[in-house]
């Protein structure tokens, strides 16, 4: 629709008011990504020439709370002065104009004779100034200057955002690790104890198994592993829960030697394999399938959990993932959540499912993404 | 007996050669070879692929029409100087193995453009090297279709254009069936199955020979038997040229590198690579020997400029009767597996860069979703080579094979060894250099294929790119490199760490996500 209610045509762009606001905008969108990373001397760096584009002041200056980050424009010389100016305004705590007597030149004809030094202010507390430099100090200047240190502001509150949204997904994880049901762990132990007198070989052997289990949960290090490994941890949760029901599980597994080595988030297909259980037995009587199959497409792999159980109404599905509403499912909306923060929004989990007709739940991890591989451990 | 009926039993055993090797990559391609386990040995089915059986698959995908038909034809023709196309092929894998196998795997890159953007950090040398992977793709497949051509005219007398067609739409469908298209088992079956189809016959042929008390043929003359290339000055530079096209070629081929993904770590893919070189070194063994037979039995074949048919002709003028055909039939469906095998790899290689990023882009606000813009793709690389087969001349199998080589060498090879061992790589230094050698060799390889022949110094510099190309890439990216040393990215030398030490070793490799991670 909105392709279709273009508002712009390409030979035409609008009077010199309106060109002037473009470029502003224009600027404002690329100084925005590098801010979005935090107020660090590299994403300073990156961003001040297009702030300087903006402001079009003779030089222009980023720092942090005690010292500067970045300088574009004329009058290098004056650099180490940019510290003091900073911790001067951070003092007093609002926007400040310094004279040619704070500034002392011996250059003549510099054009840095005044300062307009505001500060970034992110949540209440400042973290930095933005400072302009100018022969000479005007209302309109000092207005300019107040208004791009609010925006960089709001770049760096956003930034904070997505810096705790990482946090809390990775304390999720954390808790994903620390949330082996306690019901599994009665559940194993009671089946191996029942097998202590009259098979005391696979006690042992299941016991092993647990042991490596929840080892594996409970690493500490590494964001990414690989499909192998995940698979062997899940391997060893079917064995376990295999003790308890007995010939009640069957479970079918086709997996592709070729996507063992991929990188997938942590614990990211032993949940879905756990809700299949769950939702393929305990919930219902008689036998329950369970069908795990790992196959290549080339750039990607695609992986299948799939159960024959009660299955979910779709509806409460999406909300689920959506994070409006808590579903049973353990963790279903925190693997979601993770594949997508990894790989893209197109990476999301696809369930398909309805009351009565089972679940199947799709992953698609990509072969390479830049930034993610397996961490040692 | 009328003739028609004479060229139908001669034809048979070609035709129920072809018939079987198509129904069979069809059959496994679309429905995969389905094996389904229970829980209680799931240990077998969450094992990853053991070097051996992944260095068989690599053979399989690897020999293609120019090892099987070009390299004995070549002997036949020109003498034992062309032999440095086998040896060439084989020590490719060696530059591999010491250079870059272990490396590589450890980058986490599935294709060269990914570890183009893992290493530097930059969409734009990504793009330039998919748009690279793309021609050497094609420029790999002409002469497998050319050499279908080929096969089906020599063996059925079928019309040139048909072998082209039957091969594209196999790999089509092969391709686009969506299955596991490229299963480890299945390629390690081709390689076994090439080199049955040439082991037996040349056994056979080689009784047949010691049976007529070992004729020579014509004396060799000096020439035939000399390692250079005739022709003083320009014959050591083509064979130079030749070297250096084909020995660090290989790791820039796409189909190649795609499998060193299937190693589980940088280990594996050291002892894969190094099965490699046994088992090419066993199968190159055999085409010198047909060269070599052809000399005595088939010399007519050189003269008429048809020595590409000279395997699949060889057991017939042997040997009479059914034997011949057997062996004809046998040698048919050799080169028919070594077509589809290495068409379907590089079409499948092809068609995954250009689903990534060509047709799976946004045009207009609309976009093909997975599978579609992956299908899309693979009728794009399968038909453009294939039109290209029918409509360019015939450049020789084993020839159009080098030039692909030579681009492969003047583009990836620089970038793969200088971004594994230099730090001071940067992403304009590498754009430079694949821009600089792509041109470079470019332009030879458009020279062969539309102006053709010229002689004299500029002829054979433009008929063997890669001795001046290649030298030319590297310097390229190096002294672009260092004029924009701010460029070098910030993670490099995390990213060194993590390609240089072993995956056992407890060693802090820094966070887990990159700077790359959080740009996107």
């Amino acid at each position: 629709m909105c392709a279709m209610t273009r508002p712009w045509r390409r030979a035409h762009l609008g009077t010199e008011a309106d060109r002037a606001t473009f470029r502003a905008l224009h600027s404002a969108s690329l100084a925005a990504p590098a801010l979005r990373e935090g107020l660090t001397p590299h994403s300073a760096e990156r961003s001040i020439r297009h702030l300087h584009a903006l402001l079009g002041s003779p030089a222009l200056a980023l720092t942090d709370i005690e010292g500067l980050l970045a300088w574009d424009g004329t009058g290098q010389h004056h650099q180490d002065q940019a510290p003091a100016l900073a911790r001067a305004t951070v003092e007093r705590g609002s926007t400040r104009m310094f004279d040619r007597g704070d500034l002392a030149c011996e250059e003549p004809g510099c054009p840095v004779r005044t300062a307009i030094v505001s500060t970034l202010v992110v949540d209440e507390r400042i973290v930095g100034t933005l400072q302009v430099f100018a022969p000479y100090p005007t209302a309109g200047l000092a207005r300019a200057a107040d208004e791009v240190a609010q925006w960089v502001s709001g770049q760096l509150e956003l930034a904070e955002l997505d810096a705790s949204r990482n946090r809390a997904m990775e304390a999720e994880v954390r808790a994903l690790r620390a949330q082996i049901s306690p019901h599994f762990i009665y559940n194993s132990l009671g089946a191996i104890a029942s097998f202590v007198r009259t098979d005391p070989d696979r006690a042992r052997d299941l016991l092993l198994e647990f042991a490596d289990f929840t080892r594996y949960s409970f690493r500490r290090h590494g964001e990414y592993t690989t499909l192998a490994e995940e698979l062997r941890s899940v391997e060893r949760y079917l064995l376990l829960e295999q003790a308890r029901f007995g010939d009640r599980l069957r479970v079918t597994l086709r997996i592709a030697p070729e996507v063992l080595p991929v990188a997938v988030p942590f614990l990211c297909i032993q949940p879905l394999v756990e809700n299949a259980v769950r939702h393929g037995l305990e919930a219902a009587e008689g036998v329950g399938h369970i069908r795990i199959v790992a196959s290549d497409r080339g750039q990607e792999c695609v992986i299948e959990v799939e159960d024959d159980g009660i299955g979910e109404d779709p509806e409460r599905v999406r909300r689920a993932l959506a994070g409006d509403a808590a579903l049973d499912s353990v963790g279903l909306g925190n693997v979601d959540g993770r594949l997508r923060a990894a790989f893209g929004d197109e990476f999301g989990l696809v369930v398909e499912t309805a009351p009565g007709a089972g679940t199947k739940v799709t992953v698609r991890v990509p072969k390479f993404a830049p930034g993610v591989h397996v961490g040692p451990g | 007996m009328t003739p028609l009926l004479v060229r139908g039993l001669d034809a048979a055993p070609g035709i129920v050669a072809v018939t079987v090797v198509t129904m069979a990559t069809l059959v496994i391609g679309t429905w995969g070879l389905r094996f389904s386990r229970t829980t209680s040995d799931f240990f077998v089915a969450s094992r990853t692929v053991r070097p051996r059986l992944n260095a068989s698959a690599i053979g399989g995908e690897y020999l293609s029409a120019a090892s099987f038909l070009g390299v004995a034809g070549l002997v036949l023709t020109f003498g034992a100087d062309m032999l440095w196309y086998p040896v060439g092929w084989t020590a490719g894998y060696l530059v591999l193995l010491v250079l870059v196998a272990a490396p590589l795997r450890r980058s986490g890159a599935y294709t060269l453009p990914d570890f183009a953007e893992a290493r530097l950090g930059s969409r734009g040398v990504r793009a330039v090297c998919s748009v690279l992977v793309v021609a050497i793709g094609w420029l790999y497949l002409l002469p497998q279709f050319q050499g279908a051509g080929l096969t089906l005219r020599s063996a059925i007398g079928a019309p040139a254009w048909v072998g082209p067609v039957i091969v594209g739409l196999v790999v089509l469908a092969n391709v686009t069936s969506g299955g596991m298209r490229s299963i480890t088992f299945v390629q390690a079956f081709q390689y076994w199955l090439k080199l049955t189809a040439l082991l037996v016959p040349a056994a056979v042929l080689l009784v047949v020979w010691a049976g007529d008390h070992g004729p020579v043929g014509d004396r060799p003359d000096v020439d035939w038997s000399m390692p250079l290339a005739t022709g003083g000055g320009q014959g050591l530079y083509v064979t130079y040229s030749l070297i250096v096209a084909t020995f660090l070629g290989t790791m820039g081929l796409p189909h190649v590198v795609v499998r060193f993904y299937t190693n589980p770590d940088g280990r594996a893919a050291r002892r894969t690579t190094l099965v490699v070189l046994a088992l090419l070194g066993i199968f190159y063994l055999l085409p010198p020997v047909y060269g070599a037979l052809g000399r005595v039995y088939a010399p007519e074949l050189a003269a008429s400029g048809r020595s590409d048919a000279l395997v699949l002709e060889l057991p017939r003028l042997m040997l009479d009767g059914l034997p011949g055909e057997l062996l004809t039939g046998l040698v048919t469906a050799g080169a028919f597996a070594a077509f589809l095998s290495t068409s379907s790899g590089l079409g499948i290689a092809v068609a995954g860069v250009l689903s990534q990023d060509v047709t799976g882009r946004e045009y207009g606000g609309r976009r093909l979703r997975g599978i579609t813009a992956f299908r899309v793709g693979a009728v794009v690389a399968v038909l453009v080579p294939a039109l290209a087969a029918l409509a360019s001349p015939e450049l020789g199998v084993a020839r159009a094979v080098g030039l692909a080589f030579a681009v492969a060498a003047s583009t990836f090879c620089p970038l793969l060894l200088l971004g594994i061992w230099w730090r001071g790589l940067t992403d304009a230094g590498a754009i430079a250099g694949l821009l600089a050698g792509g041109l470079g060799s470019g332009f030879a390889v458009a020279w062969a294929l539309f102006a053709g022949e010229t002689s004299g110094w500029p002829g054979v510099l433009l008929d063997q790119p890669a001795a001046w190309s290649v030298p030319l890439a590297f310097v390229a990216m190096v002294v672009a490199s260092l004029l924009t040393r701010d460029r070098i990215p910030a993670h490099t030398g995390r990213f060194m760490v993590r390609l240089h030490t072993p995956e056992a070793l407890e060693l802090d490799r820094g966070p887990d996500r990159s700077s790359l991670g959080s740009d996107r």
